[in-house]
């Protein structure tokens, strides 16, 4: 199926508007800070820039609620704050201070919260987070919380293995996770067009049979309405939902790449495509900021960073006898783990917890004989597609809706219900 | 009382820990509407549901991966592998993503990842392996290896009631083999806990899984000619039981261990290292290893029984070892 267009102009609130532009601001001036960090030395490892991808970040993570989950990839810096990470936890996660959240035992972006702002953090080994979430979507519909989950991956890691995998279990639960595929067109030196022969890697979605996007992911406003839809789509139980946001990596993979690769006329064309500068140009054509505006908001993230910045290299070391400790979880003294039930414990259990997982798929499409002859291939409990003339679309991918049945768990009363259901349909269609 | 298998053990454990913990769900491939390959969930799905007994595409990345997640809003997952062979492919999710959480970020994943392992039942290089020790150089995960319905129950019980990932291996020789009367009430085994099976006094036979029954057997041959020997289950190999071990070295001197896994890199090797690290003057003899060959486990009868330490292997070894 191809992307979907977004359904309506969102509008969004004169504060919305500006809470976007301060999060790409605070996105960009951390990092800004941390390259300087950089230069003198006081970061560890090394530093990932999401320079250019900031309105990915933000826009997507904001169209999220409090009680939503994200697992983001290492350029989503911008989604960390806007989930409300303090820009002194960045800071000294990437100095390896101990008062960072993994107290120095990682570095980057490597970490989460899962009791209060719900965040898993990222691995480096890419697609990982993909069914790691998808278990979050599912527990969050087992739990009744009526959750989504988010998370970010490249056009790079969109050819790992997981990625496939996690993509085809989340369609197969229908799980409420969006996933956003960020294509910035190059996995480290190798370009998308040698990666992967697709003109857009929306178009994975059609294996999976889920929903997808296609977003100018330099565009805030409109990143953020696509995800603030996807996200509805996907708490309402439409199942995942891929958003490919094309963007451009500004710099090299790393602080340690300066990127020679890259032709050019492309680093021209997207320096001119700056989403900060853009967006700032249409707030101000919308008279939603003006220039005194914009100074105040300067001065808050100046004043903030600096302050973060002050904690972050004030901060001691861990202390060495540190690194034995923590492998193991030692019991409920160190972690109580008690699920948030939002649902009644007697509808775990069936008759009345009865969701099926099953997809019903119109039809199931036909392949050809060796007589060149179509042979008609059916599942058992949906109705035959009549034979169609030659040159017309089979039933089965000209009307991609997949329905799901819901069906009670008892295994005579889904037969019967089955039947029951299949008669209907086949009496409709004739 | 009456005697159960290995293999009912099993599934009584996940039907008692289901049914009295919402928190607990099964996933997996085949382990609903088919109950399972070996049929340890049969039933659990008519009881419990969909939502919690969970049949999946084959995809053991996205099974450990999804059993993660749904960890980290505060369930207890148990996550099957249809055989544990299969666990080579989520070796990534499992050693990177799951083990390391609690250590770097202060995530506890409470997972159990269990499957049927093991040879002797000729189900060739695929279906037969034991692959514990690719995984007992993880730091953060546990690996249990249990001998007996008892344990295998009250072992189970406990796994998932930890709050650590744990690898639970079901020796599949052993599903239909070994009978034993259990208590019918609740019960759990702790983790990290050997077991004397037999107690003797000339040597300690260290061993675990299907192999803890070959060395009783060797251990009653060897009482025949006046060879006592201590026999040890080791039931948990991360973390290993060091005490009762040396224990058992400081009274015997002498130590075998029989594992069915392979001789380069297995716990023999680790064992070893651990008694001359703290029993060296306790020892009068080198530590002698009975143990699979270094290869693939192979198809034919003839050849695995080749491959496969035998009661009649460990008896000579042991016998050398007394004498020494």
């Amino acid at each position: 199926m191809p992307a979907t267009e977004t359904r309506a102009k969102t509008k969004l609130s004169r504060q919305q508007y500006l809470d976007l532009y301060y999060y790409m601001r605070l996105n960009r001036e951390v990092e800004e800070t941390m390259t300087k960090l950089f230069r003198q030395n006081k970061i560890v490892g090394g530093l990932y820039s999401s320079l250019g991808q900031e309105a990915i970040s933000v826009g997507t993570a904001y169209a999220l609620e409090k009680r939503d989950w994200i697992a983001p990839m290492i350029r989503n810096i911008g989604a960390l704050l806007v989930k409300g990470v303090p820009p002194r936890d960045i800071f000294t996660q990437h100095m390896a201070k101990y008062t960072s959240p993994t107290k120095g035992k990682d570095g980057t972006s490597h970490f989460g919260d899962l009791d209060n702002l719900h965040i898993i953090s990222p691995i480096s080994m890419l697609g990982d987070l993909i069914p790691v979430m998808t278990g979050v979507a599912m527990a969050g519909r087992y739990l009744g919380q009526k959750i989504v989950a988010m998370t970010w991956i490249g056009d790079g890691g969109s050819s790992t293995g997981v990625f496939h995998e996690g993509l085809n279990l989340a369609a197969s639960q229908k799980a409420a996770l969006v996933l956003i595929l960020e294509n910035n067109l190059w996995a480290y030196s190798t370009p998308v067009r040698r990666q992967v022969p697709l003109e857009n890697l929306a178009d994975r979605a059609k294996a999976y049979g889920i929903s997808s996007y296609i977003v100018d992911g330099n565009d805030a406003v409109a990143v953020y309405t696509t995800a603030k839809e996807a996200v509805e789509r996907a708490r309402a139980g439409e199942g995942p939902i891929l958003i490919e946001a094309k963007t451009f990596r500004r710099r090299g993979h790393a602080q340690h790449d300066p990127a020679g690769y890259v032709p050019q006329e492309q680093r021209e064309f997207w320096e001119k495509r700056d989403p900060i500068t853009l967006y700032e140009k249409f707030l101000m054509d919308e008279k939603l900021l003006d220039a005194k505006g914009k100074k105040e908001i300067e001065d808050k993230l100046a004043a903030l960073l600096d302050k973060e910045r002050e904690f972050a290299e004030n901060s001691p070391m861990p202390p060495p006898e540190f690194a034995a400790e923590g492998v193991y979880c030692t019991g409920p003294e160190c972690h109580d783990l008690q699920p948030k039930w939002e649902r009644d414990v007697k509808e775990l259990l069936p008759p009345k917890s009865s969701v099926e997982p099953v997809w019903i798929v119109e039809g199931f499409g036909r392949g050809k004989s060796s007589s060149r002859e179509n042979a008609p291939i059916h599942f058992g409990d949906t109705p035959q597609v009549p034979e169609k003339a030659e040159g017309e679309k089979p039933a089965a991918s000209a009307s991609p809706a997949v329905k799901r049945e819901t069906k009670p768990a008892t295994k005579a009363a889904m037969k019967k219900k089955s039947v029951a259901k299949s008669a209907a349909r086949g009496k409709a269609r004739r | 009382m009456a005697a159960i298998t290995f293999l009912e053990a099993i599934k009584q454990a996940l039907f008692e820990e289901m049914a009295a913990d919402p928190r607990v769900v099964l996933i997996g491939e085949d382990v609903g509407v088919y109950g399972g390959a070996f049929k340890t969930s049969e039933g659990l799905l008519e009881k419990f549901g969909w939502e919690r007994v969970i049949d999946t595409p084959i995809s053991e990345s996205a099974i450990i991966g999804a059993a993660c997640g749904m960890s980290y809003l505060g369930l207890r997952p148990v996550a099957e592998m249809q055989f544990i062979d299969f666990i080579a492919c989520c070796f990534n999710q499992l050693t990177n993503f799951v083990a390391k959480g609690h250590y770097l970020w202060n995530a506890p994943a409470p997972i159990v990842v269990r499957g049927p392992s093991g040879g002797g039942v000729h189900g060739g290089p695929f279906h037969s392996a034991n692959p514990e020790m690719y995984f007992l150089h993880t730091p953060g995960l546990k690996i249990v290896y249990p001998s007996t319905p008892y344990d295998a129950k009250g072992l189970l019980k406990a796994s998932i009631r930890d709050n650590n990932p744990v690898l639970f291996f079901e020796h599949k020789f052993l599903y239909r083999r070994i009978k034993e009367e259990i208590p019918s009430g609740d019960y759990t085994v702790p983790l990290g806990k050997a077991v004397v099976r037999r107690e003797g006094k000339h040597l300690t036979i260290l061993s675990y899984a299907a192999m803890m029954h070959t060395s009783l057997e060797a251990a009653e041959a060897l009482a025949q000619e006046g060879i006592e020997a201590e026999v040890i289950d080791l039931r948990t190999l991360l973390p290993l039981d060091e005490e009762t071990m040396l224990q058992s070295v400081k009274k015997t001197n002498k130590c075998l261990v029989v594992h069915e896994d392979t001789k380069t890199g297995g716990i023999a090797g680790e064992i070893a290292a651990i008694l001359g690290e703290k029993a060296f003057h306790d020892l009068d003899g080198p530590l002698v290893r009975v143990t699979s060959l270094d290869t693939p486990v192979p198809y034919a009868p003839t050849l695995e029984e080749a491959f496969l330490p035998n009661a009649k292997k460990v008896f000579a070894a042991a016998k050398e070892l007394a004498r020494f």
